[in-house]
Formats: structure tokens, C-alpha cells, sequence
């Protein structure tokens, strides 16, 4: 059929070609007598059709050629031919050689036949392509010029795509349609600017046929027709090109493209009719793109299998969704989509679409499903419309969802909904939009959603499902995508039926709140959210109406937990006004519910820390992390996307309820203020919040965060502290009372009594007063304080005061100073111990002595006495020493000020009894001296006696004092005294050393032996401090024995031979004893001498430890065996005595062993102490040691 | 942001696509080297855009987007409240018309 269609312009050479002559030549004379003539003829013949291409072939038969051997090659038939015919172009003559042979030679010879052919119909195809396609080219650079045509030059172009598709180049073929496409495309679009050309004014004409695309035949020669006869129709044009672009595509494997390429030019084609304006009856494109659709799926499903088809699904569902589209839009059009079917203008006009169908084409009349025949069958009737409208929408629907298109798939379903919605089927509308709705919520589609809301209450308002219809009116009320009026419209829809009589009194209708109102702030007075039993709470809530008017709430209601919190002590009011620092305003976050951005954000996770300390004494108790929003996130997913739902929220009922009546919530924010009595103690947590309006009651199911509140009760309490940090004695100190009501109220004439403690003024100052603080520390009223005293009680009036208050006032407490009773524990070394009691509480040697007092206050509000110790502090420590200076004894007192404050000390006096004559003559003159804290003072009394003194002297030392500071005191204060003993402070031996050079020299050389001198002499007469276990008498005289030890504790000596001795001491003035030992220098200098220590020596079988310690015992053994050797004769004579410093220890290595007894210092006087002697280096010591430390 | 590409034929450009075609809009999607996704749909009547408008329209956003996110006080993710990109925006919309 296709050369048919293509033009005399085409050199027929090609398309019917004149066969090369092949001559079977036998000689040279057939040739020249026929062949030759012929030859001739036929070259003038296609030089009258000026065709330039030919090929001459000459066979030669092999036989023949063996025979003529010796021919000349130049006059062979051959040669001749070429002469006569080939004279420019040689290599139009081919010789064939015995082509009817297998030889190798044969086989050549057609090779290159076939080859030179080839060549030279490829080369006369391209010079008549480029010829061809330069004119078509020409031909389009006169498309400006007035009297061009598109059609003529849609021919032509076409023609050149008929040589290609002939010649099986589809894709050439195709690109020549494709620029006539994109060229017309162009005119159309340039026209659509203004710039027209005449001949597109054709396809302008009005549309009278629409009878879709015809794919079946491969050209439609009716269509090319009457695009030749410049007859066609915009749409013809189009139909027709899109014709032959499927074609070729089919025949290039690529039924894909048709589809895809098929939607593109439906949707190009209702773009250019309405760009062109051309007139279009309602409904004629509809038709028309109905049936293309169809047309072009069928023609894809024809040429594919099942499988090919249903994994290129993506592909064709485009046009299974446009058909859907216009099928549905014809319905409406047409009035099939309607309860009453068809009115008669319906009918009208559906006559009028099918008589611009046409007949049914013959190529497709036999076919039952053609897209004709479903056209006009769906037109036909309602039933019918409805089956075919369905089995597409479920068909699209289908495909769609297959392929993940979940989007595209629900927006068909909304259509379909629609459908149902016009055919009062709601109920099979409403799947389809939830489906739709529920896919726009995850999704977070803004507009769509409020679409689909609106059809969907629609559709809840046919169904009568009152609560759904109302939830999304709500939803809608609240949106802010619909108009005003709109808004109003939902709103109304849902206080009309709330204000309606309910049938059955008390049937609520709960839906959720978020879409009505949204709780905002929440703010608590008082700001802690902790109130006492009775007392008034008042809560104020922001809540923001999403409403857009103002709607009368009969009643808003806040449902509260109640729980008797398990801890006991959070009940108290410190604990709880600890605890909650907060200013009470509590923040909920902004519901984001209605649109979620996306499924998979879960709110992050709200970790606190959370520390649970012990009343007591604010230990630790519990630790732990609280995540706060564990609900959140522990929630089923489901339910996250069912936000329609109403029946997920169940309507709590408790008998704890905040209630607020007759509110009118304007739209925006409001606030409400709701007021409640505390009753019982225990925490309350707000649960739920709902708003009654008639019989719908709108509820936020949860609130959160978690927003409590406390209601305590306390028991009164009375509290008693110091200003300061600690409390000195001796000083007037401030004490602050502090009672807290609690539940009690304190009347007129309610008063503290105040049992005195013996030690413990309590001052009345004349001017306190008691000031009185509300729970929440705001000052209420101050009162004068009116204090009694009496002997034993002090009676404090307190001031009327209400429940839950504090009263505060300010007492001064004076602790009368009393120095620890030190009696026996002093010794003379110095170093008074301090009180054992307090001995555990001391940490460093510097922390001052305390005492207790204990007072017993009786409260108004009980029975039973409130014991209050309240501790003072000594501030001062004081140690005692004696000195000795031969025989004149002295009594030092150190006074050190521990504590921060200055101090004036007066009158320092120290009292050593009435019965002895001694005298302490004190040193210190100044009658006031002044003590900075942390300091020492020191007084010193010279100890003066005429008789035989006694061996213990009790001494007391007091002195008055008062702090620095202050310039007065309105009460006299007390001294402070100080007692101990001195003892054996009468001096019994003098000791004197002396070191002495050896002979001949007059210094001391190191390394050189000097001599020791110890003198000893007896003092005194028997005293009664002699008599002991180590005094024996014999024929009336009195002898001790004593041990000397000669100890150098810095090694600046070494003592050579017996360091220590034993020696009897008569017991009579002026008795001495002489010692004399070897020392020897270590070092050169001055050196103070080595000490000489005197013991007594007891016996061995004594039950009494001496006062030595373990270690000169092991440093000196050898003293110890010979303390041994001495002891043990006379051990059994002497009796024991107690002794003060006595402690029991153990014996040493269970032997017998004598004791040694330090002489008390006040017995011993060494006279030679801090006495030096000049040592010199020895001479030939060189060696220089330096030492440094 | 569509997060399915349609199947459409391959524009010289490998980020630039016409997605599902519609009777009444065109929509173009974008795509940036970093999964960045912009669409743009279009009123099919709309002649005067062109490819090659829709592009210098897209390389003109997505320089804009690139300005945001240099932005250091911008965390990815969050909603875009640049003055600058939305003036880009609006003018492309005015432009268009």
C-alpha cells in the first residue's frame, strides 16, 4: 500500500526498479549483433527518466573461458561493454562468474556483485533522501509566507516518513512525525500569543465529530484524507498523527510510550481546543477522550501479554484514570449520577453526544468490548452508567493502590464517595472518605483534610450518626482553612442540636475537647499548689476556643484525683513549700494533633531526675529517672491515627470535681477561674476537663503535663533557735521562737510557760514584740510582747493569731558561766584535761566546752511539755601551770579566747582557800585587759607562804568579763572561775650539773672524754609528801632511794659507762649526793648539757606500773637487769601506797620488776638548766660536717 | 514533598522531571544531589513556561534553599522562615501570574 501513497517525484529507479540486464553472453558477435542494441535502448530510457543509477552484470561461464584461453583481455565482452557503455563510471559493470558453480571463485565473484549493489543503492538512496529532504526543508522556510500550508507540507514530510517506514527505519520514520507534531504544537501555541497564522484558522472550526482515536488500522486513509483535502479537524489532526506515532512506536517495541505519549495528547489536545477557542459542545471532548483512552489501552493490551501488562501498570493507570474521570463527568453531565435518573435535557444532550459519535468503524464492530459499544452503553442507561463508572473506579482504584500510588488511588476513592454521596448511598460514601481522610491525617494534607471533612459530615449527616456528625463539625468549626461562614455554619450545626430537648434526659454525647477548646495556662493561687486544710485554692485556667462565636457553657468541670499521699512528712508545710518553686503558672504545650508531620515523630522523651530525701535529717533516701511522658510513648500506634474516633474518650466521674457554671467562652483565649475549700489532707491531680454544652459535653480526657495540688494539715509547733551559729555562756544571747499554728488558733491570753532552768536567765527585754506571718510569709500584724517572770516560771502571752500562721519573737537567754569541776584531774605538768564529757566531741584541741540547759515549755495547744535543750559554748578555755624558781613557787594562768567575739577581762583574782597562809602576790597589775578572739591571756601569782605549806593547794581563778563590744549591759554579769589544785609544789631536791674539762685543758674538745658532775642535795626535812614506799628508816634516819638518768635526747653527747644509778638519799636538809660520770662531745659549740632525770624507786612487787615508758625500758637493757640485781633483797620491806597517777598495766615479760616514779616537777629543781658549755673541735678533725636542715 | 518520582521520559537534565501529568496542572519535580526534593506544579494552560523556564525557575529556588541551609542558625528539618527564600518564592509566583 505504501508506494501507493508516494509521489512521482520519487525516481521510480528505486521503488520499481528496472533490473540490471544480465547477459548470458556466448561471444562477441551475439553481443554486438543484439545485446549491444539493447543496452543502448535501456540507457536512453533511463536517461528520459534521468535516472543515474544502473548496474550491468555479465555472467560468464567458466567452461567457455577455459577454451578461450588466449584471448586478449581487451577484447573480451567485458572490456567491450565497458567501452561502450561505462566509460566514466567503470564500476558499473560486474562480471558474475559461473554463478550456478560451488567454487571459491563463484563465491567471489557474488560477494563482490553483492557488494558493489549495495554500495550503489546506498548511495543512490542518499542522494535522493538529501534531495528530497532539502526540497521538504525549502519547503518549510516558506512557512511564513502567506499562501503556505501546514497540510500540503504535512504531506510531504510524510511521504518522506513512509520511504523510511518502508525501508523499516521506524525511528526515522518517527522523527518525521514527531517534527510535524512539535511544529504544529508550536503554530498553536504561537497563536495562543497572538500570532496567528491563516491556515491554522481551519482547525478553528467547531467540533462536530469526536468519535475518538483509531489505532486498529496502521493508516487511517479517511483521516489523511481529508488532511489532504485541508478538511481536517483540529482533533482529526491530531488523531490521525497520533495514529501513526503508535504505529511506528508498535513496531518499535514500545507499547509503553504509546500510553504514556496517549495521556500527554489528550490532555495537549483539551489544552489547544481551549487555547484556539474553538467550540466544543458540552461533553464532545469527554467523549472523546472516553474513547481514546479505551482505544489506546486496548490497542496495548492487544499487542502485550497479561504479565507485561500488569508490571507496567504504572504506565497505563494514567489513562484508566482519565477515562474514570471523563466517564464520571459525562454522568454528570448527562444526569445519570442522580436519584431521579435523566430529565428529558438530560437525554437531549445525551443524544446530541452520541449522534456526534458517528457509526460504529467496521474494524471494531465485531469486537463486543470495543470502546463504542461501552460508550453507548454507559450513556444508555443509569444501572448501566453505574456498572461501567464502577468497574473503572474499582479497576483505577485497584491499579493504583498496586503500585503505592496510595494518594492518586484515595482520590479516586473520593470521586466514587462523591458518587454514592449523589446516589444517597452514604453509607457506602463514608469508607472512601475515611479511607481518605485517615490517609491525609498521617500524612499531614492540610486542605485535603478539611475537604474531605467537609463531604465526610455530609455524609455523617445522612447517616445519623449524630456524635460523628458533630465531632467533625467541631473539626470543621475549628478549621481555619474554611471561610468564616462556613466555620459558623458547623458551629451552629453543633449548638442547635445541643440546645435541642433531649430525648432521654441525662444521654450525654462526649466528644474531645482538642477541636472545641484547647487548655492553654494554668495558674494556681497561692503560686505553690499547696494549701492547709480549709483553707481557699483557686485555680485559673487559659482556655482558647477554637470556636468562631461565642458559645454558653453551662458548666465547666475539672475532674480531680484524690490520694492520701503514702510519706507522711510531705504533708508538712515545709517539705511542700520547699518543694515547689515554680511561680504556678504550668504551660501546656500547643496541640499539634490535627495535622502531625509525619507518623514516625514520637515526642522525645522527658527524663527528670528525681531525689526523694528523708525528712530527718535531709539524707538521700531514693534516686531514680522519671520519664514523664511514658503514656506518649508507650501508646498504641493505631490509636495515634484515630483521631476521629469519639468513643476513645470515656467520661470519668469521681465525687472530687472543680466545677465552674454558666461560662461564656469567647472565641480565642478566656480565662476561668475556679475556687475550692480544701477538705482533706492529700494530694489532688487534675484528671480531666470537660465543658457541657446541653447535652454534648467536650472533654480533654488527659491533662498533661500532670498538674497537682497539695492540701496539708499540721500539728502546731513550736521551734526555738539561735540567732547566731552557736550560743556563748556567760553573755546575753538572742534566741528566736517560733511558733507555727498549724491548725490551731492561738487566742488571746494562750501563753508559753517557760519552767526556768537553774543555770539559765531568761532576760525580758522591755521593748520585743512578736510579729505574726501568714502561710505564705507575708507579714499580718506585729504585737507587743508581754512577759511575766517569776521564780520558777516565765510566762510568755502570745498574740492571737489565726490558723496556719507563724508567730516570730525574740528572747535573750543568759547562760550562767560555770567552770568544769576539774577537783583532782589538774596535775602539775600543766594541760588541765578537759571534762571527759566532752572529751568525744573533741575534734582538735580548740573546740570550746559546752553545756546544756534544758528548759520545758508548756504550749496552749497540748498537754504535755515541749523539752527545748538549747547548748552553750564556754568561750574560753583556761590551763594552769607551776613554776619553780629554786624554792619560789609561782601559778600560772593561761585564759585562751576560743570563740569569735572580743572580750574585756576585769578583776582577776585567784582565791587559794582561807585555812593556809599562803599568799599568791599577783604579777599583773592591769585591772582590765582586753582579749581579741583566738588569743591568749596570761596572769601570774607569786606563791608566798610562812609555814610548812600542805602538799595540795586548792586554787579557784575567776575573773569578770563582758564583751568588748558592747558598751553596756543592762545586767551585772558573773565571772568566770576557774578551779584546780596544785600539788607537791614544795621543792625537795636540787639538782645541779656540771661538766668540767679534762685535766690539763681548758675546754672541751670533741671526741675527747670530759667529766660529769651531778650534785644532788636534799632540801628539806621529812615532809609528809616523803613518806612512801621507797622511804626507809634506820636508826632514825630517813633514806629514799632515787634514780638518776642522764639523758641526752639532742646526741650531742655520749654518755660513756653507766648512764643511770641508783643512789639511797638521806632524808635530811642538806644531804647531797654526789655523781660523777664521763660524758664525751659529739659535736663542737656551745651545748647545752644532757639532762639529768630523778626517779623515785619503788619495789619491784609493787601491784603499781611505773611511770616510765616501755621504750627506755628496751633502749637501756641493761639497766633493767641491773635495776633487778638491786631491787630484789629488799623489795618485800616496804608497803604500798595509792597514788593518783596509779593506772594498772600489765607487768613487763611477767618478771618481777621494779617501778620508777617521776618526781612531780614542783619537786625537782634543776638548777643547771640552760646552762652551756663551750666545746671545741679536736684538732686533727678535719672533717668539717655540715648539716642542713 | 512527593516522594514517588512518576515515569516519565528523562529530560536532558537528570534532576528535572515532569511528574504525573494531570488534565488541568503539569507537575515538576526536582531533585538536588542531596535528596533534596522540590516540586512545582503548573496550570497547563499556562503556555509561556516552557522547559526551559521551569528550570532557571528550579536552579533559582534551589540557590535560595542553598542560602537557607548555609544559614548557621538554621537546623535542617525545620520549617523554612527566611525572609529572603520566601520573597524568591513570591516573586516566582508573581512572575508567573
Amino acid at each position: 500500500m505504501l508506494p501507493r501513497l508516494i509521489s512521482n517525484s520519487w525516481p521510480q529507479a528505486i521503488f520499481l526498479p528496472q533490473l540490471p540486464e544480465v547477459l548470458g553472453l556466448q561471444d562477441t558477435e551475439v553481443y554486438k549483433a543484439t545485446v549491444k542494441d539493447d543496452l543502448t535502448k535501456w540507457q536512453n530510457v533511463l536517461k528520459a527518466h534521468s535516472s543515474v543509477d544502473w548496474l550491468i552484470v555479465i555472467v560468464e561461464n567458466d567452461a567457455k573461458k577455459k577454451n578461450k584461453t588466449n584471448i586478449l583481455p581487451r577484447t573480451s565482452i567485458v572490456d567491450k561493454i565497458r567501452n561502450d557503455f561505462c566509460n566514466k563510471q567503470s564500476d558499473r559493470c560486474v562480471v558474475l562468474s559461473d554463478p550456478l558453480k560451488d567454487s571459491s571463485r563463484t563465491q567471489e565473484s557474488w560477494n563482490a556483485f553483492l557488494t558493489k549493489l549495495r554500495t550503489l543503492l546506498l548511495m543512490s538512496f542518499t542522494k535522493n533522501l538529501g534531495k528530497f529532504e532539502d526540497d521538504m526543508r525549502t519547503l518549510r522556510e516558506k512557512r511564513t509566507e502567506p499562501g503556505w500550508s501546514f497540510c500540503e507540507y504535512f504531506m510531504v514530510q510524510e511521504e518522506l516518513a513512509f520511504v523510511f517506514e518502508m525501508l523499516q527505519q521506524f525511528e526515522d520514520a518517527l522523527v518525521q512525525y514527531d517534527e510535524l507534531d512539535a511544529l504544529f504544537s508550536q503554530y498553536v501555541v504561537n497563536f495562543g500569543a497572538g500570532d496567528g497564522a491563516n491556515w491554522l484558522t481551519f482547525f478553528c472550526q467547531p467540533v462536530k465529530s469526536w468519535n475518538g482515536l483509531v489505532l486498529r488500522k496502521p493508516i487511517d486513509m479517511e483521516k489523511r484524507e481529508s488532511i489532504q483535502r485541508r478538511e481536517a479537524t483540529l482533533l482529526d489532526l491530531r488523531s490521525y498523527l497520533f495514529s501513526r506515532q503508535c504505529t511506528l512506536l508498535l513496531f518499535l517495541q514500545r507499547p509503553w510510550e504509546v500510553a504514556q505519549r496517549a495521556l500527554e495528547l489528550l490532555h495537549n489536545c483539551v489544552q489547544e481546543l481551549k487555547l484556539l477557542e474553538v467550540s466544543v459542545p458540552p461533553g464532545a471532548l469527554d467523549c472523546w477522550v472516553f474513547l481514546s483512552c479505551l482505544e489506546v489501552l486496548q490497542r496495548i493490551e492487544g499487542c502485550c501479554d497479561r504479565a507485561q501488562i500488569d508490571s507496567n501498570i504504572a504506565h497505563t493507570v494514567g489513562l484508566w484514570s482519565y477515562a474514570t474521570e471523563k466517564l464520571k463527568s459525562l454522568g454528570y453531565l448527562c444526569g445519570l449520577v442522580s436519584e431521579k435518573g435523566p430529565n428529558s435535557e438530560d437525554l437531549n444532550r445525551t443524544v446530541d453526544l452520541l449522534a456526534g459519535l458517528g457509526a460504529e468503524r467496521p474494524e471494531t464492530a465485531n469486537t463486543a468490548q470495543s470502546p463504542y459499544k461501552k460508550l453507548k452503553e454507559a450513556l444508555s442507561s443509569v444501572e448501566a452508567f453505574e456498572k461501567h463508572y464502577l468497574d473503572l473506579s474499582h479497576a483505577t482504584i485497584e491499579m493504583y493502590t498496586s503500585i503505592g500510588r496510595i494518594r492518586s488511588a484515595k482520590f479516586v476513592g473520593k470521586d466514587l464517595a462523591e458518587f454514592y454521596m449523589r446516589k444517597k448511598a452514604p453509607q457506602k460514601a463514608e469508607i472512601y472518605l475515611q479511607g481518605a481522610l485517615k490517609n491525609y491525617l498521617a500524612e499531614g494534607w492540610a486542605l485535603p483534610i478539611t475537604h474531605t471533612r467537609k463531604q465526610l459530615a455530609e455524609c455523617q449527616k445522612h447517616l445519623g450518626q449524630i456524635e460523628n456528625y458533630l465531632q467533625t463539625s467541631s473539626l470543621l468549626a475549628s478549621d481555619r482553612h474554611l471561610t468564616e461562614e462556613e466555620r459558623r455554619h458547623f458551629c451552629r450545626e453543633i449548638l442547635d442540636f445541643a440546645s435541642q430537648p433531649s430525648d432521654s434526659p441525662g444521654h450525654k454525647i462526649v466528644l474531645p475537647m482538642h477541636s472545641f477548646a484547647q487548655l492553654r495556662d494554668l495558674h494556681f493561687d497561692p503560686s505553690n499548689a499547696v494549701v492547709h486544710v480549709g483553707g481557699v485554692l483557686s485555680i485559673e485556667i487559659t482556655m482558647y476556643s477554637q470556636m468562631p462565636v461565642p458559645v454558653h457553657v453551662e458548666q465547666i468541670v475539672v475532674n480531680v484525683h484524690f490520694s492520701i499521699e503514702k510519706n507522711s512528712y510531705r504533708k508538712t508545710a515545709e517539705w511542700l513549700t520547699k518543694h515547689k518553686t515554680a511561680n504556678g503558672i504550668i504551660n501546656f504545650p500547643p496541640e499539634t494533633a490535627p495535622f502531625p508531620v509525619s507518623q514516625n515523630s514520637l515526642p522525645a522523651l522527658e527524663l527528670y531526675e528525681m531525689f526523694e530525701r528523708s525528712p530527718s535529717d535531709n539524707s538521700l533516701n531514693t534516686t531514680g529517672i522519671i520519664c514523664r511522658n511514658v503514656h506518649m510513648l508507650l501508646r498504641r500506634q493505631e490509636s495515634s491515627s484515630s483521631l476521629e474516633m469519639p468513643s476513645g474518650v470515656v467520661l470519668e466521674e469521681g465525687p472530687h470535681v472543680l466545677r465552674c457554671s454558666l461560662v461564656t467562652l469567647e472565641p480565642g483565649a478566656n480565662k476561668i477561674t475556679f475556687r475550692t475549700q480544701a477538705k482533706e489532707p492529700g494530694t489532688y491531680t487534675l484528671r480531666q476537663l470537660c465543658a457541657s454544652v446541653g447535652s454534648v459535653w467536650f472533654v480533654l480526657p488527659h491533662i498533661y503535663p500532670i498538674v497537682q495540688y497539695d492540701v496539708y494539715s499540721q500539728e502546731p509547733q513550736l521551734h526555738v533557735e539561735p540567732l547566731a551559729d552557736s550560743l556563748l555562756a556567760g553573755i546575753p544571747q538572742k534566741v528566736k521562737f517560733t511558733v507555727t499554728t498549724g491548725h490551731y488558733t492561738v487566742k488571746n491570753g494562750d501563753s508559753l510557760q517557760l519552767s526556768n532552768a537553774e543555770a539559765m536567765l531568761i532576760l525580758c527585754p522591755v521593748e520585743s514584740r512578736a510579729v505574726v506571718y501568714s502561710n505564705t510569709r507575708e507579714q499580718s500584724s506585729d504585737a507587743v510582747l508581754r512577759i511575766q517572770s517569776s521564780d520558777k516560771v516565765t510566762s510568755i502571752s502570745l498574740p492571737a493569731a489565726p490558723a496556719y500562721h507563724v508567730i516570730e519573737f525574740e528572747l535573750e537567754v543568759l547562760s550562767l558561766p560555770s567552770a568544769p569541776a576539774l577537783g583532782g584531774e589538774s596535775d602539775m605538768l600543766g594541760t588541765p584535761e578537759p571534762h571527759r564529757k566532752y572529751k568525744d566531741k573533741q575534734k582538735t584541741g580548740h573546740c570550746m566546752v559546752t553545756t546544756d540547759h534544758k528548759v520545758s515549755i508548756d504550749c496552749p495547744w497540748s498537754i504535755y511539755s515541749t523539752v527545748i535543750a538549747l547548748t552553750f559554748s564556754v568561750p574560753f578555755r583556761t590551763t594552769h601551770a607551776l613554776l619553780s624558781s629554786g624554792t619560789r613557787k609561782y601559778v600560772q594562768v593561761c585564759v585562751e579566747n576560743l570563740s569569735d567575739l572580743d572580750f574585756q577581762l576585769s578583776d582577776s583574782y585567784l582565791d587559794t582557800g582561807d585555812g593556809t597562809d599562803l599568799q599568791p602576790v599577783p604579777l599583773n597589775t592591769q585591772s582590765q585587759q582586753h582579749i581579741h578572739s583566738k588569743q591568749s591571756l596570761f596572769f601570774v601569782w607569786e606563791l608566798k607562804w610562812t609555814e610548812e605549806p600542805p602538799p595540795s593547794l586548792p586554787c579557784r581563778f575567776s575573773v569578770g568579763f563582758s564583751p568588748a563590744s558592747e558598751e553596756q549591759l543592762s545586767i551585772s554579769l558573773k565571772p568566770y572561775t576557774y578551779e584546780f589544785q596544785v600539788e607537791n609544789f614544795f621543792t625537795l631536791y636540787n639538782v645541779k650539773a656540771e661538766i668540767s674539762p679534762p685535766s690539763g685543758m681548758e675546754y672541751c674538745r670533741t671526741g675527747s672524754l670530759c667529766s660529769l658532775e651531778v650534785l644532788i642535795t636534799r632540801l628539806s626535812d621529812l615532809l609528809e609528801v616523803d613518806k612512801d614506799e621507797a622511804l626507809t628508816e634506820s636508826d632514825e634516819h630517813f633514806s629514799t632511794k632515787l634514780m638518776y638518768e642522764v639523758v641526752d635526747n639532742s646526741s650531742n653527747w655520749a654518755v660513756c659507762g653507766k648512764s643511770c644509778g641508783v643512789i639511797s638519799m638521806p632524808v635530811a636538809a642538806e644531804a647531797t649526793h654526789r655523781v660523777h660520770m664521763e660524758v664525751m662531745p659529739l659535736f663542737a659549740g656551745y651545748l647545752p648539757l644532757p639532762d639529768v632525770r630523778l626517779f623515785k624507786y619503788l619495789p619491784h612487787h609493787s601491784a603499781h606500773s611505773s611511770q616510765l615508758d616501755a621504750d627506755s625500758w628496751i633502749e637501756n637493757d641493761s639497766l633493767s637487769v641491773d635495776k633487778h640485781g638491786d631491787e630484789q633483797p629488799d623489795g618485800s620491806s616496804l608497803g604500798s601506797r595509792g597514788s593518783v597517777h596509779s593506772v594498772c598495766s600489765g607487768e613487763h615479760k611477767g618478771l618481777p620488776m621494779p617501778r620508777l616514779q617521776a618526781l612531780p616537777a614542783g619537786q625537782v629543781f634543776n638548777s643547771s638548766s640552760g646552762t652551756q658549755v663551750l666545746v671545741i673541735p679536736s684538732q686533727d678533725d678535719h672533717v668539717l660536717e655540715v648539716s642542713v636542715t | 514533598e512527593i516522594s514517588a518520582w512518576g515515569s516519565l521520559v528523562a529530560r536532558r537534565e537528570r534532576n528535572l522531571r515532569q511528574l504525573y501529568p494531570t488534565g488541568t496542572s503539569k507537575v515538576y519535580g526536582y531533585v538536588t544531589n542531596s535528596k533534596v526534593k522540590f516540586v512545582m506544579v503548573v496550570d497547563s494552560s499556562n503556555t509561556a513556561l516552557r522547559d526551559n523556564e521551569i528550570r532557571s525557575m528550579f536552579r533559582k529556588l534551589h540557590n535560595s534553599y542553598t542560602d537557607v541551609m548555609c544559614n548557621p542558625f538554621y537546623t535542617p528539618g525545620d520549617r523554612i522562615q527566611s525572609r529572603a527564600f520566601d520573597n524568591m518564592v513570591t516573586s516566582m509566583m508573581i512572575q508567573v501570574c
